[in-house]
């Protein structure tokens, strides 16, 4: 199994990757971690031309806490401008999932990016794979992808008419499919403190491959009494792209936390939703697992002191 | 395409402390550059798609699947394969263990987990049972059952907590 043949550049600036996409089209393809495209293009599912491969490209691995944004930030104009307001966590494309979880900084300042990372797939593949490369791949099965959603992230494009702001809600929009135009590129993500939030992802996987058939990240603010302030819930591997359980968060805003609340409100989960059915689940035992996990991820949060991570034995 | 002389691009890589330099097509695979071109047999291709982890190396340090890393993105980078751990004619301690802990039997998948469980004993040199297990999650092996293999990178750790720095 070996790729078709493709022409292969590995632009040293982001403005030379840039240009490279413009003049290739739609036969170009960017390569970061490759953990997830190599797969593709040896079975062929994906056949691109020309491949671009930005690992050597300096600055874009980097995980920074940007309560100033850097000089280079300050033309960018920011759509949620409140969301500068607050203390912000930036994490650059090519940062790759071991990083993400070792990083001191992320697991204080936002837990839920370490506990989604280290249950990617294997070390191998969190060695050598990318946040940006995962959220650009838009696997309906991603993890980071759950974690992007439920944190509300905030991700940044350059493309050849400049930068701009997509929110994570908007990004996946189809299988693989993303709001990034062919000649975009994911540089960077952003996500905001976490104070007074826990966190959690849990995920059902079969042990090989590592792909979730149901994957929850959870993002929860207490009240007094137990009771759920607010939540945020991003879910992966049910549909044709990851996305929000608004159903499930509107029907725990303002309840009490207990685990017969919980239960009934996370049957919501995948409701008015199209269940992927594969060799690994049908339709119905996936929107078992994605309840039961919706289940266990928000308990999870609400304990906090639950370690996240994933589920085997499937 | 199919047609043309296929662009070939120079890659400078240092395996196991030697230093190569090949001219290779972009769709090489690493673990095919290990292989044919520079002949080191000892990584091994089991399922080519990210998988089995048969065909882990380290590359700058770190365990990956050579399957999934292409040849040209080792340039300027340093290789470590399983015939890279013998050192002055005796076998590595990870190697000694899977010996005498009877960790393989056909030895397809042996290189591959002596590599990753070298990554996890870098990182972690005393290692939990689950901590081996988890860190050998993307090893798997047809033939020997896990027990022997977690026992044997168990052992590996004690004998190497006590060795010099320069075999670890
Ligand atoms: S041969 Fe590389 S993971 Fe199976
Ligand atoms: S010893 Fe045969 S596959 Fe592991």
């Amino acid at each position: 199994m070996i790729p078709a043949a493709f022409e292969y550049s590995a632009p040293a600036s982001l403005d030379e990757a840039l240009a490279l996409l413009s003049a290739h089209g739609d036969e170009a393809k960017v390569l970061a971690g490759g953990q997830s495209l190599l797969p593709l293009m040896k079975l062929r599912l994906a056949t691109p031309g020309h491949l671009v491969d930005l690992t050597r490209i300096p600055g874009l691995n980097r995980i920074e806490q940007d309560g100033v944004p850097s000089a280079g930030d300050q033309r960018i104009p920011v759509p949620v401008a409140s969301r500068l307001q607050r203390p912000m966590l930036s994490i650059g494309a090519l940062t790759l999932y071991c990083q993400i979880e070792e990083s001191t900084l992320l697991r204080q300042a936002c837990p839920l990016l370490p506990q989604t990372a280290s249950a990617v797939a294997d070390v191998q593949v969190r060695n050598r794979g990318t946040i940006g490369g995962s959220l650009a791949h838009a696997d309906p099965a991603g993890d980071m992808a759950a974690a992007a959603l439920a944190l509300d992230a905030t991700l940044r494009a350059v493309g050849p008419s400049g930068e701009r702001w997509i929110p994570a809600a908007e990004f996946f929009t189809g299988f693989f499919t993303t709001a990034l135009a062919p000649d975009e590129i994911l540089v960077e993500m952003r996500v905001p403190v976490l104070e007074g939030w826990t966190t959690t992802y849990r995920k059902a996987a079969p042990r090989a491959s590592g792909f979730a058939i149901a994957g929850v990240a959870v993002c929860l603010r207490k009240g007094p009494d137990e009771t759920c302030q607010e939540i945020r819930i991003g879910v992966t591997g049910v549909t044709e792209r990851p996305f929000r359980a608004h159903a499930v968060e509107d029907a725990l805003r303002g309840k009490p936390l207990v685990a017969s609340v919980i239960e009934e409100a996370a049957e919501a989960v995948a409701e008015g939703v199209w269940i992927a059915e594969d060799v690994r689940a049908s339709a119905a035992y996936r929107a078992h697992l994605a309840r039961i996990y919706a289940s266990r991820a928000i308990q999870g949060a609400r304990d906090a002191d639950t370690p996240g991570g994933l589920s085997t034995g499937l | 395409m199919t047609s043309e002389a296929p662009v070939k691009h120079a890659v400078r890589v240092q395996v196991n402390e030697r230093q190569y330099e090949e001219e290779v097509e972009g769709r090489r695979l690493l673990v095919h550059f290990l292989r044919e071109t520079l002949g080191l047999t000892g990584t091994h291709v089991g399922c080519v798609v990210g998988e089995c982890g048969a065909c882990s190396v380290l590359l700058d340090g770190s365990v990956v699947k050579s399957c999934l890393v292409l040849a040209v993105q080792a340039d300027g980078r340093a290789v470590v394969t399983i015939e890279g751990l013998e050192r002055n004619g005796s076998l590595h301690p990870l190697q000694e263990s899977f010996v005498s802990r009877y960790g393989l039997q056909c030895g397809y998948c042996t290189p591959g987990m002596i590599l990753t469980a070298l990554d996890l004993l870098a990182r972690n040199p005393r290692p939990t049972e689950d901590d081996i297990r988890h860190g050998l999650a993307g090893n798997l092996c047809m033939c020997t059952g896990y027990m022997q293999i977690v026992e044997a990178v168990r052992e590996a750790a004690t004998v190497l907590a006590g060795a010099t720095p320069d075999l670890a």
